[in-house]
């Protein structure tokens, strides 16, 4: 699977420690399997919003949240929730573990950038280059640089998550082959890794 | 270099002499758990996605029917049947059906299933619960735990350990649960995101193995990977006639390499609560005395264990709940609720005007039995009150120990529980 990796919208944007509860209400787990759904009622949970959030997203446009986004539970369908209401990557301060680690396994695209996360408005015209890890803000003319993940959860997100990865695997055990999807131990110790980047 | 116990679990299970912070490793999972929010769609991408047609090992995986069972509504009772049929089709030999089970962070440990020494992952957020066994237990998503039940291993960024050293004991009437949020407080809902939180020290000794459950689940309010203690004598005494496998403790060495060390005098934490909306948003008991509640919840795997409920029931013993004010009861597990029967807890609870419900996670995650609507207040022994966590975005959430939730159930404000325990019982 081979997603664009230049993406361009306009930002939302969100404070910190937005919590998965603020991002899909736990009331709409019953729809876990239904990612339309799910997009509907996308970020109702923050005090102040209505329930019309994800009907004023065009597709393509881009989260710019805080610190610590997506902190709380486990639950997979905040980032499939945001995704189903049309946005097309998470921008963030920083990312709590749990959504972070769901985000990868996705194939979903998420960019941690101090920078970006203050600079940004809401409404402000961006263009996310995924594969340089460049933010562009065209309102305010500057430029961000996205914090470098470990290569292995590049790779995940870019061979389209955990489930392509699994099928690999789970097709050489069958055919008794040896193992030659990305394997992250062979991707550790490399200097100079991003410390807050792999959670 | 030495390595901490959370480090030393990663490496084995890694089959690494040594492993350092920062490390991806693809590590063997030892026990898996998931349940009626998460199974349905981890099963559905194990099976459809990723082609897998059976877990790797049944025999260890648990699948709990606990968040929204018994079912609330319609779709909650399509959700417990694929949780069922998936469990039954995989020949599950962990399942617990309602009324059998509960919780699923209660369930594991009270039936030895998380072990010293160990790798567990569970899909919900609370399962660092099992770290007070002394093993390595994260929380993980639904892609995960297919990732898991397909092959039986999983990626892993090796955490930096934070270690909490805490000196002397616990004061009368502070808990677990009161230091845990006194250390959130102090460190911040992403105060350890991503990390270990090693807890060491005097007081813990003097803590039950259900003090130490409270601590470890609350990790993930400080945005922790894992909470993990060491294996003691307490650890022993409760696995002992439960543990279903052998198992190896493991200790962090000496030399082992901490990020930060942070040091707290057990003996003056004060009784804490968690004012609304945020977990580290703390205060002393003295600080929110008096705030009126609309709700008093005790329930939850984070406080109503056996211990939390002979605590409420010691305060609630010959007294009556407020008038206007509406007291809810949910134990964790149905064994807690077995022993709560045999002790003469429920009948407690029921005299003094408490609503008594099944073990479910219900009001805690604004699931059923027990929502809040706008504008109300409930005190709870639960781990969030992020806005909207148990109804309403705009309902007001204090998180609290069971026995101030007992006393405030009784005055219908937030109240010490020397206040309620020191004035005479009406006749």
């Amino acid at each position: 699977m081979t997603a664009a990796t230049v993406l361009r919208g306009r930002a939302w944007t969100f404070g910190d420690n937005v919590d998965t509860d603020q991002v899909i209400p736990a009331k709409y787990a019953i729809y876990s399997l239904d990612e339309r759904k799910l997009g509907e009622h996308a970020m109702e949970g923050v005090p102040g919003n209505d329930g019309g959030w994800s009907q004023r997203i065009a597709p393509g446009d881009i989260m710019v949240a805080g610190s610590n986004f997506g902190c709380g539970s486990s639950r997979e369908i905040a980032p499939i929730a945001i995704r189903g209401a049309g946005v097309s990557c998470v921008i963030a301060d920083s990312f709590a573990r749990i959504f972070f680690r769901n985000s990868i396994n996705l194939g979903y695209p998420i960019l941690q950038s101090p920078h970006a996360a203050e600079a940004v408005e809401e409404g402000d015209e961006l263009e996310v280059d995924l594969e340089e890890g460049v933010i562009r803000n065209f309102t305010r003319g500057d430029v961000y640089e996205a914090e470098p993940f470990p290569q292995f959860m590049t790779d995940l997100m870019r061979m389209g998550g955990l489930v392509p990865w699994v099928r690999k695997r789970l097709e050489e055990q069958r055919s008794g082959g040896h193992p030659a999807p990305p394997h992250p131990a062979s991707q550790a110790n490399q200097p100079g890794r991003a410390e807050g980047g792999g959670q | 270099m030495g390595m901490t116990m959370t480090e030393k679990i990663l490496a084995r299970a890694s089959d690494r002499d040594q492993v350092r912070p920062g490390d991806l490793v693809l590590a063997k999972v030892d026990f898996a758990m998931g349940h009626d929010l998460t199974i349905p769609p981890a099963g559905k991408i194990m099976r459809e996605q990723m082609g897998a047609d059976q877990v790797w090992d049944p025999e260890r995986v648990a699948v709990v029917q606990d968040h929204f069972q018994p079912a609330k509504d319609i779709a909650s009772a399509a959700l417990g049947r694929m949780t069922r049929e998936f469990a039954r089709d995989m020949g599950i030999k962990w399942y617990f059906e309602v009324g059998q089970g509960g919780i699923c962070h209660t369930v594991l440990p009270e039936r030895g299933l998380v072990l010293p020494g160990e790798l567990v992952v569970g899909a919900d957020s609370h399962s660092c619960t099992y770290g007070a066994l002394n093993n390595f237990a994260t929380g993980i998503g639904s892609t995960d735990l297919a990732c898991v039940m397909a092959l039986g291993e999983l990626w892993f960024r090796v955490p930096e350990t934070l270690k909490f050293v805490y000196h002397n004991r616990l004061g009368d009437w502070v808990e677990g649960k009161d230091l845990i949020l006194h250390v959130i407080g102090t460190i911040g809902v992403d105060g350890a995101r991503s990390k270990a939180m090693e807890h060491t020290g005097e007081a813990l000794k003097h803590m039950d193995m259900e003090a130490r459950l409270t601590m470890t689940n609350m990790a993930i309010e400080a945005g922790a990977k894992n909470g993990i203690m060491g294996h003691d004598e307490v650890t022993e005494a409760y696995l002992r006639g439960r543990a279903a496998r052998p198992y190896s403790p493991v200790s962090s060495d000496p030399d082992a390499a901490y990020e930060q060390v942070l040091e707290f005098d057990a003996e003056t934490v004060p009784i804490t609560l968690a004012k609304p909306m945020s977990p580290d948003n703390t205060a002393p008991i003295g600080e929110v005395a008096g705030t009126r509640l609309d709700q008093v919840f005790i329930g939850s795997c984070t406080n109503s264990r056996i211990t939390d409920l002979r605590k409420a029931a010691r305060i609630l013993d010959g007294r009556r709940v407020a008038p206007g004010l509406r007291l809810i009861v949910t134990p964790s597990s149905h064994e807690v609720a077995r022993l709560a029967e045999r002790e003469g807890l429920i009948r407690i609870f029921l005299d003094a005007g408490g609503a008594w419900t099944t073990a479910t996670c219900g009001a805690c995650l604004g699931g059923h039995q027990g929502v809040l609507g706008e504008g109300e207040v409930c005190l709870s022994t639960t781990n969030r009150n992020f806005p909207g966590r148990m109804g309403d975005p705009k309902a007001l959430v204090y998180l609290a120990n069971p026995a101030v939730a007992a006393a405030s159930a009784v005055t219908g404000e937030i109240t010490h529980p020397e206040d309620v325990v020191r004035a005479p019982v009406a006749v």
